[in-house]
């Protein structure tokens, strides 16, 4: 794929977008379903956070995919929907971006598309991704796309927040009940293949890096493990020892899991297409 | 007051064993204590009571507060206090301790009778 | 004072428009028709909430998914100050959830009818949430004050639930084929579900005349329910919309529309547990329940554990 500044930042607008999109899905779906209401509520604050990053973010992606030679566009995205579009000269939106792209064009890390099972593995996963979203968009602020950089500067509030609950949760959970204890480990263990890749350079961020407009992710990695073991240890929970990383979802290469939430989240744009809604 | 009768005082926040003529069906064993909240709407303002909710602890209170009632942009700060504390004055007493400041008029400015041509007092 | 005066004492406040406060003296049954009626009210809030989540996860455009996502966390809230108006009344959380989850305790039939497509949520904001203010504003004058105050924040927050809701079906209605006929498809099965809403006749509605009397309720349910069609037909005229009711006719006398005959016999089926829903809704409500236990006890236990650890603190301390 041919790799223009231009393009290299939309790219890279996207994969932050669809960690967003995909993280606040998945949260969502605990509304109504939560162990209390209190937390029921607080939660629901937090997927739409993650929504509205999202959506913030697809609209710079948008502006910036519309500004595209034809060339570019036509190459960039896979899905006949899309490709549709394209060929009739609409221009795309927020939700063209979220609801017409296929799988293999989503670029989230494997962590935030993995399943709500209880929420242990809940809490586990946003803690995970909140110690790096806390110092991705602390660092992300410095971006010279001044879309991105105030888009950092806001999610930046809103992340802090996100972190603080779920480094809460984790350490009621690990220094609750036995049970909690035995359930929230499980969990961290299960999800802490998932982080590696959130530190992972890809082509994409390496570029993004070279032109001033990404975040070096390789260099927050201390920071974010020091939060990580600084919540853990008063979690009384045990740092995973495995070390062995799974990997892909930046490069577009999904779990099973993506497939089925972008089946549910896309169905009424892909059963009814170009309406308004 | 002494009670003559058995009078039932509800829900009084606080006072919920003696207050309940439940009490006896209660089954809260394991639920998160009731808070109450207080928030100040913007900078100068008194906290306001807001309402109540459940939360394990005092920091989870202020975040369950923050969560379920300034999601509207309510508010700056927030007070939180376990219901449990709060102490209230007793309803069967108010006239003893209302009604005195009744007939206390002239406490109110408006009680005096002074020329219009007066300004600026 | 005497059981006599303290009655007449509480009689005079009710006819003054005096408030009634939680540590005031109310007869026995007044706190029981409260706790009964807000506490129906705060279940059918979160047990609203899962026909609407149903589509949180399949909402056709952000936006859309944004503000379902903050209109059902909306009756998440108003079932949370609900549940604290009535624990002032000397119930707990726990008790009402009990009730609930044993069926001791209803909530608005209309919740066990399912969402079958997007349009439903437009109809249930439109109509159902049109319906719920139709009932909840008067509440705001309730005699109790807790209820009272509650309601006022409830009303607050619902206005735009119902605007949503009427605008999801107005670009339905200005849309294409398809999506005029998902708009009246949720229409036609909405409709009469919320006209039942306002609850039975007021001649077999047991409670009206007590509630009246006590000014926790302010209108009937008939008065409620006529008010309610009134308005509701000229907006779907608005919006092109047929209401399905072939006996519905202005009646210029009465200054009022003419409604065909409800069927009660469907409302009392579905209030006994045999409406389409009532099993998975329940269901669904207790197992949030029962697999969140050990979350909340983790949260108890921990914060018992950093309270002992504080207190243990202080003492070496001093």
């Amino acid at each position: 794929m041919p790799n223009s500044k231009q393009m290299n930042q939309l790219l890279y607008t996207l994969q932050i977008a669809d960690n967003a999109l995909i993280l606040g899905h998945r949260i969502s779906e605990w509304c109504g379903h939560g162990p209390i209401l209190e937390q029921d509520i607080a939660l629901t604050n937090t997927a739409l956070d993650h929504l509205g990053q999202a959506r913030s973010l697809y609209q710079h992606a948008a502006d910036m995919f519309n500004a595209l030679s034809s060339d570019n566009k036509k190459t960039l995205f896979t899905s006949t929907a899309l490709q549709n579009k394209i060929n009739k000269g609409e221009a795309l939106d927020e939700d063209d971006l979220a609801y017409l792209r296929d799988g293999w064009d989503f670029r989230n890390v494997l962590l935030t598309e993995q399943p709500n099972k209880d929420w242990g593995y809940t809490v586990a996963r946003s803690f995970l991704y909140d110690a790096f979203s806390f110092y991705f968009y602390a660092a992300l602020q410095k971006s010279k796309d001044t879309v991105l950089a105030a888009v950092a500067e806001k999610s930046l509030k809103e992340v802090t927040y996100h972190l603080r609950w779920s480094s809460e949760w984790m350490i009621r959970l690990g220094d609750g009940t036995e049970e909690s204890k035995t359930r929230v480990q499980e969990a961290l263990d299960s999800y802490w293949a998932y982080t590696g890749e959130m530190f992972e350079m890809t082509a994409v961020d390496k570029a993004a890096l070279a032109d001033g407009i990404g975040v070096d992710i390789a260099a927050i990695k201390t920071l974010w493990q020091e939060r990580v073991n600084m919540v853990l240890e008063e979690a009384t929970l045990i740092l995973p020892a495995n070390t062995w990383m799974h990997s892909g979802g930046k490069e577009c290469r999904h779990s099973e899991h993506l497939g089925y939430i972008l089946a549910e989240m896309q169905f009424m744009q892909r059963a009814y297409p170009d309406m308004e809604w | 007051m002494n009670q003559l009768i058995n009078k039932n005082l509800y829900g009084d926040y606080g006072d919920k064993e003696q207050a309940s003529g439940t009490s006896g069906m209660h089954n809260t064993a394991g639920e998160w204590p009731l808070w109450e909240v207080f928030i100040r709407s913007k900078a100068g303002l008194d906290h306001k009571h807001a309402g109540s909710l459940h939360a394990a602890d005092a920091q989870m209170a202020i975040e369950n507060a923050r969560d379920v009632y300034t999601r509207r942009m309510e508010g700056v700060s927030i007070w939180v206090v376990e219901s449990k504390y709060i102490h209230a004055s007793d309803p069967f007493e108010a006239a003893s301790m209302y009604e005195p400041a009744n007939d206390k008029v002239y406490r109110h400015p408006t009680f005096y009778d002074l020329p219009d041509e007066l300004k600026h007092m | 004072m005497t059981v006599h005066s303290f009655q007449e004492h509480f009689d005079a406040k009710i006819d003054s428009e005096v408030m009634i406060e939680p540590r005031d003296w109310m007869p026995d049954d007044y706190r029981k028709t409260l706790i009964r009626q807000i506490s129906q009210h705060a279940h059918s809030e979160i047990v609203g909430m899962l026909p609407e989540g149903n589509w949180i996860t399949r909402a056709p455009s952000l936006r859309r998914k944004a503000v379902l996502l903050a209109k059902v966390q909306d009756e998440g809230g108003h079932g949370l100050y609900l549940y604290s108006a009535a624990e002032t009344l000397g119930i707990t959380r726990d008790e009402m959830y009990d009730q609930l989850h044993t069926g001791k305790a209803k909530y608005s039939s209309i919740f066990n009818y399912p969402t079958l497509t997007w349009a439903d949520m437009g109809a249930i904001g439109w109509l159902v949430d049109g319906a719920a203010i139709m009932n909840q504003v008067p509440l705001c004058r309730t005699s109790y004050g807790p209820y009272a105050r509650a309601m006022v924040r409830v009303c607050k927050e619902e206005s735009f639930h119902q605007r949503q809701g009427f605008e999801i079906m107005m670009v339905l209605a200005n849309g294409t084929e398809v999506q005029k006929k998902m708009a009246q498809d949720a229409l036609n099965r909405w409709w009469w579900p919320s006209i039942m809403m306002f609850g039975p006749s007021d001649a077999d509605s047991p409670h009206t005349a007590q509630s009246m009397r006590w000014r926790i309720k302010r209108f009937t349910n008939d008065e409620l329910r006529q008010k309610f069609i009134d308005v509701t037909v000229e907006q779907a005229k608005l919006i092109g919309l047929t209401v399905p009711d072939p006996d519905l006719k202005w009646n210029e006398e009465r200054g009022h529309y003419d409604f065909g005959p409800i069927n009660w016999d469907e409302f009392w089926n579905v209030v006994k547990g045999n409406g389409p829903c009532n099993k998975e809704r329940l269901e669904a409500r207790k197992k949030a329940w029962e697999d969140g236990a050990w979350v909340r006890d983790a949260a108890m236990a921990h914060a018992q554990k950093r309270k002992a650890r504080q207190e243990n603190k202080a003492v070496k301390a001093a």
